[in-house]
């Protein structure tokens, strides 16, 4: 492989890694804080880039540019319509009681989302490229890439990264929902609302996934079952990275972006094996991800 | 006289006898059970494909139905697979006692329901899954294809392309990971490697099912610039792949050819550039060149588009030949048996060696030794034209079966090999839109 193709691949991985960043983000700060697995976050990405498009559709008519502001609205209302309806009617009773609880009402979660999705946007694909299209490509060694895809995703990733970071260590808000992520008990002493910082917590990690299937959608054809795919994805990279670690998640998926792409270049046909390869072999080594702390367990 | 008397009043009560028993013989319902993608990707065949047979049901009885008898439709969805899928099979099979059953859209499916129907000895028509190797490896009595096979649909796409872009030197190929990716382009692969050894396949990519992005792939084939790219992938993936190429200028720089394309061509609309060479897994076309001037197909397709606001695509025509094999069968049997009503197996023994016609496109004939349909093949290059917000086809070519269709007993790629550069010579009529 030569240094060109090197520079192509090396862009290709950082433009995946960008958009698995964002979609699996959100699941590991929910799992950080309110320890649970939510399975239903593939849900929650396919309805944020199923109601982008709707937006992005409506709205391109009036001003192609007005389809950016639609792709956050989406991820907004879905995370705090759909993420909040979550957290407050089907976690909240089961906080404290068996976490295979938990993993069940979110599987059900997904599985009446993904028919509600059927329902609401039927089984053809859709898709909606307005704002890809708005933007210029750019010319790497002879080779067309999409702006959105090389510029805007990655900074978007990083700006969500380090801005998640200013907000959970430099802010009030933050430090309340990091109290609650090391002792609920004693943080709940000191007058923190602890269900508070959940249900709040919920619907930015559940934004977050919308953010991602939003920002997905003017690349992608979004059809049935596409939240199912993503959520095992966003399983490798979190459990990778150490369940509920941010910066860990940046770093999977970086990872994986990058050896995907050259795995494309020069051995494709391992190319569906890559974030599960790495998965296991991070594993194996670090058996609580490349962040994750070693924990304690009551017996 | 008298002993006259006693035989005349013998024949008479044997008639009327016999007339009750006919009567009796003759069901109140013929109740088929479809299996098709109701959930999944793959719901973009299935769905269309279901409101096909509901309409055609409907029109079927409103003309009186099969034999004077009105059919009556249960569907089973292919999304659940396996086990379930094979449980409710058996379900309305033995406990809705359907009398035939149409299955299924997927290779997969209908490796897993075919043995099922066999053992069961309810007639099956395999309605749309492409695997050449069913029918090959084993001889059926109650299972029949009524339409073609992955051989023929890709040796259609492939000679087209050797007539239309003779000189090209370098091919890459992008299809799902599953077993028709994989299959189609074996196909294909070993077709083209007999008739044009000289090409060479610069890439083999097959990206995840399902998977939601293509740009690194994208990124390798405009670094290696070869001159044709084919693809098998359908449904959103193929939607996804097309309009990456496209936003990147891969569909400028290298010859597409669309294996399937035919159904994803009204989805993508402006996204598709002039000049893809595009399959239609038989000769199926809304504007089909020699039936759209057919009243009959004309209505069929404005009734279709008015019932779920697109036109038709391959497997609403599919669907369609499994009606009329299924009426033609019957007609034929009934026929056979004296105008009676025939037995299950009767119709079983009429299906061999059925031609029947949709009039949707060209004939069909069910293959007696092996119960494979022989299917024309049409293939197209896109084109715009007024009046469509989607590109049409042009310069289609529709393709004899029996010419492209591997000899019954012979496995298909065994007959590819055997094919020289002259066989892609053949005459073929090209229409224009």
């Amino acid at each position: 492989m030569n240094s060109t193709l090197a520079i192509l691949a090396v862009l290709d991985g950082i433009s995946y890694a960008a958009l698995v960043f964002l979609v699996s983000v959100g699941l590991s700060l929910i799992f950080g804080v309110l320890r649970v697995v939510n399975v239903a976050h593939g849900s929650l990405y396919a309805f944020g880039a199923y109601l982008a498009a709707t937006f992005s559709i409506k709205v391109a008519p009036l001003s192609p540019w007005l389809t950016y502001p639609a792709l956050l609205a989406a991820s907004i209302v879905i995370g705090v319509v759909c993420g909040g309806f979550i957290e407050r009617v089907l976690l909240r009773p089961l906080y404290g009681r068996d976490d295979v609880l938990q993993l069940l009402i979110t599987f059900a979660a997904f599985m009446i989302m993904d028919n509600l999705q059927r329902l609401i946007w039927g089984v053809q694909p859709i898709f909606a490229a307005e704002p890809l299209k708005l933007l210029p490509n750019v010319t790497v060694f002879g080779v067309n890439y999409t702006s959105y895809q090389v510029i805007l995703l990655p900074a978007v990733a990083v700006a969500t990264l380090f801005g998640l970071r200013y907000f959970l260590r430099r802010t009030l808000a933050g430090a309340v929902i990091m109290a609650v992520t090391e002792d609920r008990e004693a943080s709940t002493s000191i007058g923190i609302d602890a269900r508070r910082v959940y249900f709040v917590t919920f619907i930015i990690g559940a934004s977050l996934a919308a953010l991602g299937g939003a920002l997905a959608s003017p690349t992608t054809s979004l059809v049935p079952g596409m939240g199912a795919d993503m959520i095992v994805l966003s399983f490798a990279v979190a459990a990778t990275a150490g369940l509920g670690q941010i910066e860990g998640a940046a770093l999977t998926a970086l990872m994986i972006g990058l050896t995907r792409a050259f795995v494309i270049y020069l051995q494709p046909e391992f190319e569906v094996l890559v974030p599960y390869l790495l998965m296991v072999l991070v594993l194996l080594v670090r058996p609580y991800g490349l962040f994750g702390a070693t924990q304690m367990r009551k017996i | 006289m008298q002993y006259l008397k006693t035989a005349f009043a013998a024949a008479a009560a044997t008639a009327i006898f016999a007339g009750a028993a006919l009567a009796q013989g003759k069901p109140q319902e013929i109740k088929i059970g479809i299996a098709t993608f109701l959930s999944g990707p793959a719901s973009v065949f299935g769905v269309p494909a279901k409101a096909a047979a509901e309409m055609i049901a409907e029109d079927l009885n409103k003309k009186g139905g099969i034999g004077g008898v009105p059919v009556k439709l249960s569907f089973i969805d292919e999304g659940a697979g396996g086990e379930a899928l094979v449980s409710n099979y058996r379900r309305i099979v033995q406990d809705d006692k359907v009398d035939a059953t149409f299955a299924a859209i997927s290779s997969g499916s209908c490796n897993q329901l075919v043995p099922v129907a066999e053992d069961l000895k309810v007639m099956n028509f395999m309605w749309d899954c492409g695997a050449a190797s069913i029918l090959e490896t084993k001889k059926y009595r109650y299972n029949f294809r009524t339409q073609a096979n992955g051989t023929p649909e890709m040796l259609a796409v492939l000679i087209y392309l050797l007539k239309t872009k003779p000189d090209f030197k370098t091919i890459a190929v992008v299809n799902q990971d599953y077993a028709w990716g994989r299959e189609s382009w074996e196909i294909f692969s070993t077709a083209l490697k007999a008739m044009k050894p000289d090409v060479q396949v610069v890439a083999e990519l097959f990206p995840k099912f399902g998977a939601p992005d293509y740009s690194t792939e994208v990124s390798r084939l405009l670094a290696l610039r070869p001159d044709v790219v084919l693809t098998t992938a359908w449904g959103g993936d193929l939607d996804t792949l097309v309009r990456q190429a496209g936003q990147r200028g891969l569909l400028q720089q290298s010859t597409f050819v669309l294996g399937i394309g035919e159904s994803s061509i009204q989805r993508l609309g402006k996204d598709l550039p002039e000049g893809l060479i595009v399959g239609a897994r038989g000769d199926h076309w809304f504007l089909h060149p020699e039936k759209k001037n057919d009243p009959a197909f004309k209505a069929f397709n404005e009734a279709f588009k008015a019932k779920t606001g697109a036109w038709p695509i391959y497997p609403v025509y599919h669907m369609a030949q499994a009606f009329t094999a299924l009426q033609t069968a019957y007609d034929k049997a009934i026929k056979a048996n004296d105008g009676n009503w025939p037995t299950r197996e009767q119709v079983v023994d009429a299906t061999a060696g059925t031609e029947f016609a949709t009039g949707f496109g060209r004939p069909v004939t069910l293959r007696p030794e092996d119960n494979q349909g022989l299917e024309a093949q049409l293939v197209g290059v896109t084109k715009s034209f007024p009046g469509y917000d989607f590109k049409l086809l042009d310069n289609m070519m529709i393709f004899d079966p029996k010419v492209i269709t591997n000899p019954a007993g012979v496995r298909s790629v065994e007959w590819l090999k055997t094919l020289k550069p002259e066989f892609a010579k053949m005459d073929v009529p090209t229409f224009k839109q």
